[in-house]
C-alpha cells in the first residue's frame, strides 16, 4: 500500500497532547510525578486527613517521654465517671452548641478515658504500620533486585523462599509469631511481622528488574565500567521506584489491618498496652450499652486504612506513564485559542509552521 | 509440557515441606503444653509433668518430631493415615478435620460464588461507565470496603442486620418516609448505572423508584415479611422479565427463536409450580439437586426444539432462564416454611441468628432445616462478601478497561457489530482471563483465611480449629491445618498457571 493518505491525529487528540506536553516542559520525572500526585484530589484529602490523625495522636497524649497537651485521665487509670453511663462529652449540635468536654469519646465501665485510649492505640498501630512497611520494603526490594538481576540459581532459590512464605496465609504465620513475640512488646512484634510481609513486593520488583536489565542504559553503564551493585542501585532501582512506592503504601494498609486483626484475636499487642484492634476486642460486647467504646477505635482504623489506600491510588496514577488526564473544557478552549493566535501570527509573518510543529 | 508439570510439582512439594517444617519449629517454640501444670498445686506435679513430657515426646528435639509427624501423614499415601491426636481432648485429628472442613466449605462456597458474580457484574458496569457518577461511587465504595476490618464489620452486622431486623419483625411495617428514601436511593443507583442520555436516566430513575416504592408499600401493608410467599403469578411475571433480560444479554432480542424459547421456559416453569408443591413434600438434598439438573436439561431441550441455525444459543438462553425460574420456585417453597420456622419454640420470633452454624434442638421438615442453615449463613456470608467483593470489582474494572481499549474491540465496532456483541463476546470474555488466575488462589486463601469470620460468628470450621489448637498447644491439628492450607495454595497457584496458559494463547508454558 502506498502512503497516499497521511494520518493526521484528530483535532481533539492534538489539543490534548499539546496541553500535556506544555505541562511537562522542562520538568524532571520526579517533578512530573509530584505534580500529578498533587492534582489527585482524593489523595490530597487523604494526605491531609492522615497528617491530622498523626498530629492528633502524637501530640495529644504525648509520645514516650514528651508530654502532650491532653489533660484527660491518661490511658491507664480509671477516673470518676462524668456523665452517667460514661457517655461522650463531645457534642456537635448539643444544648451548648459545640463542646469537647473532658471525655470527648466517652468513658468505659471503670471510667477510663476513651479518647486517651484511642490515641494510644492509634500511636501503636501507626508505629507498627510504619515499621512493618519499612522492613518489608527493604527485604522485598533486596530479594527482588538480587533475584531479578542475577537470575539463575540465586533467582530460583530466592523465589522458592518467597513461595514458602506465600503458601501460608499471613494471618496464620502472624498468629504463630505473635504468640511468641506479642507478649514481649509491640516493637518486636512489628519487626517480626515485617519479616513475613515482603513477598508480594519481592515478586513485583523481580519482574521489574528482569525487564530493566535488558535495557540499553544498563548495557551503557556496564560498558562504562560500573559494578553490579552500582548498576543495581544507582541505575535500575530509580527506574523501579514507582512500583516500589505504590506497593509499599498498599502493604502498609494491609499491615494495619493485619496488626489490628492479630490484636483482636489475642495474638498481637497484649493488655495493659493498647492497640486499636485490642480495644475493639475488649469492648465488642459493650456495643449494645456503650457503642462509643466500639465506634471510635474502629473509625480510626478505617480512616487510616482508607487514607493510605487513597494515597496509594494517587501515587499509582502519578507514576503511570500511560495515565492521561481528561482535560477540562476550559483548558481545551484555552489551548485552542492559543493555537489559533499562533497560526494567525505565523500567517501574518508569512512563514509556514512546518511538519515539525 | 509434561516436563513443566513435573518440575512444578517437585518444587511445590519442596516448598510445602520447608513451609511445614518452619511452622512446626516455630509453633513448637510458641506453644507451651506444660503451661497449666506449671501453675498447678497438685502434690504430684512433678509426676504429671513427666507424664505429659513422655506423652508428647517433648524431650526429643522438634526437627525429629517433625519427621515422625511427617511419616504419619505420608502414611496416607499407602492407606495408613496417622494424622495424630488432639491430646487435650484425646480426639483423633482426622475426625476434627472432617467436621471442620465441611463447616468451612459450607461457609466459604456460597460467599465466594456470590462475591465473584456480584463483583464481576459491578466491575463491568463500572468500567462501561468510566468517569461517571456510578464509576466514582463504586471506586469509593470499594476503597471503603477494602479498608474495613472484618471483625468490626461483623459486630456491626450482628447489631444492625440481625438484632435490628429481628426487632423490626415485631411490627414488620415500614414507615412511609423509609419507603420513600429506600426507593429513591435504589432509583438513583439504577439510573446512574443505566447511564446514557438524561432522558433515559430520568425514565429509569422514575420507573425503578415507583416499582420499588410499590413493592415496599405492599410488603409493609400486608406484613408480607411475617409470612412471605411468591405464588405462581409473581413467579410467572418475574420469569417473563428474566427471560427478556437473559435474552437481551445472551442472544439479543432480535434473535426471535432464543426469545421464544426463553419465554416458553418461563411459562412452563411457572405452570410447574402446581405439581411441584406435591413433589416438594418428599424433599431432600438429593431430590433438589436432581431437580436443578433436570431444570437445566429441560431448558436446553426447549432451546433445541425451537431449532434454527444457532439453536445452541437458544438452548443456552433457555437453560439460564430455567435455572432462574427453578430458583424462584425453590425460594417460594422455602418462604412457605418461614412462618413455622420463626414461630417455632426454639426460634421464638427472632429468625436471624448471630452465632453458630445451626440452631441446636431444632426439628422439622427438610425446608425448616434448610431455612435454619440459610439464616445462619446470612451474616458470615455478608461479611465475607463485603470484604472480597471490593477486590473483585476493582480487578474486573481494570481488566475490562484494558480490554475495551484494545484494537480488536475497535475492529469489532468498525465491522458494524452491535454493542451487545462487542461487549459480551469480544470484550467481556477476554476480560475474564486474568480473573481466572485470581479465583483459584482466592478460594485457597478463603479456605484457610476465614479465621476471623469463623471466630466472630462461632462457626467451628478450619480457622477455629487452628486458633483452638494454637491456644491449647496441640501441634497435630495445627500442622494438619497448615498442611492443608499450604497444599491447597500450592495447588491453586499451579492450576492458575495452567488455566492461564490454556485460556491465553499468547502465554506459552515451557520449562
Amino acid at each position: 500500500m502506498t502512503n497516499i493518505e497521511q494520518t493526521l491525529p484528530e483535532e481533539g487528540d492534538r489539543l490534548e497532547n499539546a496541553i500535556e506536553l506544555k505541562e511537562v516542559e522542562g520538568l524532571s520525572q520526579g517533578q512530573i510525578v509530584f505534580r500529578r500526585f498533587v492534582r489527585h484530589k482524593g489523595a490530597m484529602i487523604a494526605v491531609v486527613v492522615l497528617l491530622g490523625i498523626v498530629a492528633l495522636a502524637t501530640t495529644s497524649i504525648g509520645w514516650g517521654p514528651i508530654p502532650g497537651w491532653w489533660k484527660g485521665g491518661g490511658f491507664g487509670g480509671s477516673n470518676p465517671v462524668e456523665i452517667p453511663g460514661g457517655r461522650p462529652t463531645l457534642q456537635v449540635f448539643g444544648e451548648n452548641g459545640f463542646q469537647i468536654g473532658n471525655y470527648p469519646f466517652g468513658q468505659d465501665a471503670i471510667g477510663k478515658d476513651m479518647f486517651a485510649l484511642t490515641m494510644r492505640g492509634t500511636q501503636q498501630s501507626l508505629m507498627m504500620m510504619v515499621i512493618i512497611g519499612l522492613i518489608a520494603t527493604v527485604i522485598g526490594v533486596l530479594v527482588g533486585a538480587f533475584s531479578g538481576f542475577f537470575r539463575g540459581w540465586l533467582d530460583n532459590l530466592l523465589m522458592r523462599l518467597t513461595d514458602v512464605f506465600i503458601v501460608l496465609p499471613t494471618i496464620v504465620i502472624g498468629a504463630v509469631l505473635g504468640k511468641i513475640f506479642g507478649s514481649v512488646n509491640a516493637f518486636i512484634l512489628a519487626v517480626t511481622l515485617g519479616f513475613i510481609s515482603w513477598t508480594g513486593l519481592a515478586r513485583l520488583v523481580r519482574g521489574d528488574f528482569l525487564s530493566l536489565r535488558e535495557r540499553e542504559f544498563v548495557d551503557a553503564a556496564r560498558v562504562a565500567g560500573a559494578s553490579n551493585a552500582r548498576i543495581m542501585f544507582k541505575h535500575m532501582l530509580p527506574n523501579a521506584m514507582g512500583v516500589i512506592i505504590v506497593n509499599t503504601t498498599l502493604l502498609m494498609s494491609a499491615a494495619i489491618l493485619l496488626e489490628t486483626a492479630l490484636s483482636y484475636l489475642g495474638f498481637g499487642v497484649r493488655s495493659p498496652d493498647v492497640s486499636l484492634g485490642l480495644l475493639i476486642n475488649e469492648y465488642q460486647t459493650a456495643f449494645a450499652t456503650r457503642p462509643w467504646l466500639f465506634w471510635w477505635p474502629g473509625l480510626f482504623i478505617v480512616a487510616i486504612a482508607l487514607c493510605i489506600n487513597f494515597i496509594g491510588d494517587g501515587l499509582r496514577d502519578a507514576f503511570d506513564p500511560r495515565q492521561r488526564r481528561i482535560p477540562t473544557a476550559r483548558a481545551l478552549r484555552r489551548t485552542e485559542k492559543a493555537a489559533a493566535k499562533r497560526a494567525a501570527r505565523a500567517a501574518s509573518v508569512g512563514t509556514v509552521d512546518g511538519a515539525g510543529g | 509440557m509434561l516436563n513443566f508439570v513435573l518440575r512444578r510439582l517437585l518444587s511445590s512439594v519442596a516448598v510445602l515441606l520447608v513451609a511445614t517444617f518452619l511452622v512446626f519449629v516455630l509453633a513448637d517454640i510458641a506453644v507451651d503444653p506444660l503451661e497449666d501444670l506449671r501453675t498447678s498445686t497438685a502434690p504430684n506435679k512433678e509426676a504429671l509433668i513427666a507424664e505429659r513430657i513422655a506423652l508428647l515426646d517433648l524431650d526429643t528435639p522438634s526437627p525429629v518430631r517433625y519427621l515422625s509427624w511427617l511419616g504419619g501423614v505420608a502414611g496416607c499415601a499407602v492407606g495408613k493415615c496417622d494424622l495424630g491426636l488432639a491430646w487435650s481432648t484425646n480426639q483423633p485429628v482426622s475426625e476434627l478435620l472432617a467436621s471442620a472442613l465441611i463447616v468451612t466449605l459450607k461457609l466459604v462456597a456460597v460467599a465466594t460464588v456470590l462475591a465473584i458474580v456480584v463483583g464481576v457484574l459491578v466491575g463491568v458496569v463500572s468500567a462501561l461507565r468510566q468517569y461517571e457518577g456510578f464509576d466514582y461511587g463504586i471506586i469509593f465504595l470499594s476503597f471503603l470496603l477494602y479498608s474495613l476490618p472484618t471483625f468490626w464489620v461483623a459486630v456491626l452486622l450482628k447489631q444492625w442486620v440481625a438484632i435490628g431486623f429481628n426487632d423490626f419483625l415485631r411490627a414488620a411495617t415500614i414507615s412511609p418516609l423509609a419507603i420513600a428514601a429506600i426507593s429513591l436511593v435504589v432509583g438513583i443507583v439504577f439510573s446512574s448505572a443505566a447511564g446514557g442520555h438524561w432522558r433515559r436516566r430520568l425514565v429509569v430513575l422514575g420507573s425503578s423508584t415507583v416499582v420499588v416504592a410499590a413493592v415496599l408499600a405492599y410488603i409493609s401493608a400486608t406484613k408480607w415479611l411475617l409470612d412471605p410467599s411468591l405464588g405462581p403469578v409473581v413467579i410467572l411475571v418475574s420469569g417473563l422479565g428474566l427471560a427478556y433480560v437473559v435474552t437481551s444479554i445472551s442472544a439479543g432480542l432480535r434473535n426471535r427463536r432464543a426469545l421464544f424459547s426463553a419465554l416458553t421456559t418461563a411459562v412452563l416453569g411457572a405452570a410447574l409450580w402446581f405439581p411441584m408443591q406435591i413433589v416438594f413434600r418428599a424433599a431432600n438434598g438429593g431430590l433438589i439437586a436432581g431437580l436443578a439438573v433436570s431444570a437445566v436439561v429441560a431448558g436446553i431441550v426447549i432451546g433445541l426444539l425451537w431449532g434454527g441455525p444457532d439453536k445452541w444459543v437458544s438452548a443456552r438462553t433457555a437453560a439460564f432462564v430455567a435455572v432462574g425460574v427453578g430458583f424462584l420456585i425453590f425460594t417460594d417453597r422455602l418462604m412457605q416454611a418461614w412462618r413455622p420456622y420463626s414461630e417455632s419454640s426454639v426460634i421464638n420470633g427472632r429468625p436471624i441468628p448471630t452465632i453458630g452454624s445451626q440452631t441446636p434442638g431444632l426439628t422439622g421438615s427438610y425446608w425448616v432445616v434448610t431455612l435454619d442453615q440459610l439464616t445462619h449463613l446470612l451474616l458470615p456470608t455478608l461479611a465475607l462478601i463485603l470484604i472480597s467483593f471490593a477486590g473483585y470489582t476493582r480487578y474486573q474494572r481494570a481488566s475490562m478497561l484494558e480490554v475495551m481499549n484494545q484494537d480488536y474491540v475497535r475492529t469489532a465496532r468498525a465491522k458494524g457489530l452491535t454493542e451487545r456483541v462487542v461487549i459480551m463476546r469480544h470484550a467481556f470474555r477476554n476480560s475474564l482471563i486474568p480473573l481466572a488466575t485470581i479465583v483459584p488462589i482466592d478460594i485457597a486463601a478463603l479456605l484457610g483465611g476465614a479465621i476471623i469470620t469463623e471466630r466472630i460468628f462461632g462457626w467451628t470450621g478450619m480457622g477455629t480449629m487452628f486458633l483452638r489448637s494454637l491456644d491449647r498447644a496441640e501441634l497435630d491439628p495445627l500442622m494438619i491445618y497448615v498442611l492443608i492450607v499450604g497444599g491447597v495454595a500450592v495447588l491453586a497457584n499451579f492450576v492458575a498457571d495452567l488455566v492461564y496458559a490454556a485460556l491465553d494463547p499468547r502465554i506459552r508454558v515451557n520449562a
